[in-house]
């Protein structure tokens, strides 16, 4: 288990290398350049001159590169050229709004998506096994940034039930010390700024999570569809067990394997930054920052992030590969 | 210990049947598809203490028998018909609780493939003590020690430590033994096994066919073991049950049905099985075609398309009505129009040793039959 780690953590050197490389080469083919950006089109040579020299971009690009490398190992990314404050701090100030819209969305996806799979599988055929068929479709074929202009001009905009915009009603002064709105206001015992921030969450949670629930549905239906033909369940029920024990012990426990690996890619994917969603809903976190950085070509935003965000999802997944021994004795990695 | 020496375990085993199927019928049903009769008026019945073998090809209607026996047949798509009886409670139609309490209390059932009968995902302590805790009552560490004890009565070694593991971890014939350890939990009055050595090989497979004998013998347990194997029928089974598309069509003791087989199926399913003693380079005999030949009982016998003895009245069908299992000599059956038939000698080939009975006389039809 131990070494199994190990050498998956090692194995992020390589990606790592990799990916730094691309990123750096990428951003500086785009047009324009960060002195464009911040300066305006009627900056003069000269002002960008500076800009650049301020920021070390005038130095070839290896150059530029192997700087990068040198204080990246230690987890400094440099300043960001919008905000003027170095990336990392810029990263957890908002990586734990995206912690918060991944988990929110999960938490629906996996809280509806499960319970309509195995209710679709042990009705197959029947009319509710068809609606999650085709609504399962549905969910994924819908565009995102479609669904969350919906969601948000109806029950935002039109009846006003649910906050539409932001983490956090801007009245509200509440105390941050995770960035966690929700965790901030329980640890402050600011209670109605922790309901304002889980409000906040909803209509941007319901419009991200409907993805992963579509696809919930479609194997956690075709699972259990599987699993009751299997000869464990005609023995389980051999043996005279109740009902609600087959369900639980034999049906659900196996029929969940290939749902539990999906969930955990599914969270990797949304951890990695929800742009359109966080766009739509103006939703401070990390896919919100990634989408500005490009428009202000803010190397350091970008380089940084999705370094940070390539490392959580290869961590995510590690920790995947890990739950998927647990729950299932045969992959158990010793 | 052999069959023949078994003490009666009930003072009237004969009187009271554990189990009585009369009329038997399951018929699948597929939308858009014309419905299938896989059984069709089975009958048999098991005393305690008694051993019966349902014998036949895969597809004969078996397994789906005892499936119907234990309830176990999905709902839908699924009509069962006629009378099972167990202990004189009549099973068909029953609601599910009262089929739940007897299913693995009174009547428990071992299947074919050990590997994936077990739930590959929750240890082998949790799949024996489910039994113990649901029809027992038992709790946590009674429950172990139980489980401990059932593995080491059906000859697992360091049963403590095997709770602990799960089915991938054992090898074959130790699985096959904790699901007959999770059947005999609490002590059924009745067993199915279905095909229990299949997957296992023959060393093994000796060791678990004398542990279910000693079973029956020790318990008074009646046995219901389902095979294509006539050797687990010649070692185990008192009388033998031969099913062909559904039907039985011969019903016979053991050393009856090996010694003078009426039923040309019969005789063919002997013939097949390769004998030390009949010389190198002997070629076996075996049944012309597959199961799949049958034809449909309404329309004649339906082993006739691939039977030897077949004549045209085999497939001309009186009045719409089917072959008949008829009366056949004392304790047999038979469904034939055209069976074996022995003469005082018994014919060189036949598969029989040394009887010097004289089979009972059919008319019409050829002696050499079960030599083929």
């Amino acid at each position: 288990m131990l070494r199994f780690t190990v050498r998956r953590l090692l194995q992020l050197v390589p990606i790592l290398l990799g990916l730094s490389v691309l990123l750096f080469a990428w951003l500086r083919a785009l047009p324009g350049g960060p002195a464009q950006a911040a300066l305006g089109e009627r900056a003069t040579p000269e002002d960008i001159e500076q800009y650049n020299r301020l920021f070390g971009l005038d130095q070839p690009i290896w150059i530029q590169y192997l700087r990068f490398l040198q204080r990246a190992v230690t987890l400094d990314f440099g300043n960001s050229t919008q905000y003027g404050r170095p990336v990392t701090e810029v990263f957890f100030e908002r990586f734990p709004g995206t912690i918060e819209l991944t988990l929110a969305a999960m938490v629906f996806a996996i809280g509806v998506g499960i319970p309509l799979g195995y209710v679709a599988a042990r009705r197959y055929g029947s009319a509710l096994d068809s609606a999650s068929v085709v609504g399962s479709l549905l969910g994924v074929a819908v565009p995102v940034f479609f669904l969350a202009y919906l969601l948000r001009l109806l029950f935002a905009v039109e009846l006003g039930w649910l906050p539409g915009s932001g983490r956090q009603d801007v009245r509200i002064d509440a105390t941050r010390i995770t960035n966690f709105y929700v965790l901030d206001g329980l640890l402050t015992r600011e209670w109605d700024a922790a309901w304002d921030a889980l409000l906040h969450l909803v209509l941007p949670a319901l419009a991200l999570g409907t993805i992963p629930l579509a696809i919930i549905v479609r194997i956690t239906r075709a699972s259990v569809l599987d699993v009751v033909n299997e000869d464990y369940v005609r023995t389980a029920n051999a043996k005279g067990l109740s009902a609600a024990t087959v369900r639980r012990r034999h049906v659900v426990r196996n029929a969940l394997l290939p749902v539990s690996t999906t969930i955990g890619l599914q969270t990797g994917l949304l951890l990695s930054g929800a742009v359109l969603t966080e766009t739509v809903f103006a939703f401070g976190g990390v896919g919100l920052a990634l989408r500005d950085a490009i428009t202000y070509r803010d190397f350091a935003i970008l380089q940084g992030f999705i370094l940070l965000l390539a490392v959580v999802y290869v961590l995510v997944n590690l920790l995947v590969d890990i739950s998927y021994g647990v729950l299932d004795p045969r992959v158990r990695v010793r | 210990m052999s069959i023949e020496a078994l003490p009666p375990a009930a003072p009237d085993r004969s009187a009271v049947p554990v189990l009585e199927v009369e009329e038997l019928t399951v018929t699948f049903t597929r939308r858009g598809e014309r419905p299938t009769r896989a059984v069709d008026g089975v009958s048999f019945s098991v005393a305690a203490g008694e051993t019966i073998g349902l014998v036949g090809e895969s597809g004969c209607g078996k397994s789906v028998t005892s499936l119907a026996v234990m309830g176990l047949l999905p709902r839908r798509g699924v009509q069962v018909g006629g009378s099972v009886r167990f202990n004189g409670a009549e099973l068909i139609g029953a609601p599910d609780r009262t089929l739940r309490e007897l299913r693995g209390a009174d009547m428990a059932m071992v299947f074919q493939d050990p590997l994936s009968s077990l739930n590959p995902t929750v240890p082998i302590g949790t799949q024996v003590t489910e039994v113990l805790v649901e029809h027992r009552d038992m709790s946590g560490k009674r429950a172990v020690a139980e489980a401990a004890d059932l593995l080491d009565r059906v000859g697992i070694p360091d049963p403590t430590r095997r709770l602990k593991e799960y089915p991938h971890q054992l090898s074959g014939g130790m699985r096959q033994r904790a699901l007959i350890a999770m059947a005999l939990a609490c002590s059924p009055r009745l067993l199915i096994a279905d095909e229990p050595t299949t997957a296992l090989d023959v060393t093994i497979q000796a060791q678990i066919l004398e542990l279910l004998r000693e079973l029956v013998v020790d318990t008074g347990t009646a046995l219901v073991m389902i095979t294509h194997d006539l050797g687990v029928v010649a070692g185990l089974c008192d009388r033998v049950h031969v099913m062909y598309a559904g039907k039985v069509i011969e019903t016979a003791d053991r050393h009856e049905l090996f010694a003078r087989p009426r039923q040309p199926y019969t005789g063919g399913l002997l013939a097949s099985v390769p004998r030390l003693d009949a010389g190198r380079g002997t070629p076996l005999t075996p049944i012309r075609g597959s199961a799949r030949d049958a034809i449909p009982w309404a329309e004649g016998c339906a082993f006739a398309p691939r039977c030897d003895n077949a004549q045209d009245d085999c497939l001309t069908e009186v009045a719409g009505s089917t072959v008949p299992l008829e009366y056949d000599g004392p304790g047999r059956e038979l469904r034939c129009r055209h069976p074996l038939t022995y003469p005082r000698q018994t014919p060189a080939g036949a598969p029989s040793s040394g009887s010097t009975d004289s089979g009972s006389t059919s008319s019409g039809s050829t002696a050499s039959g079960a030599g083929r």
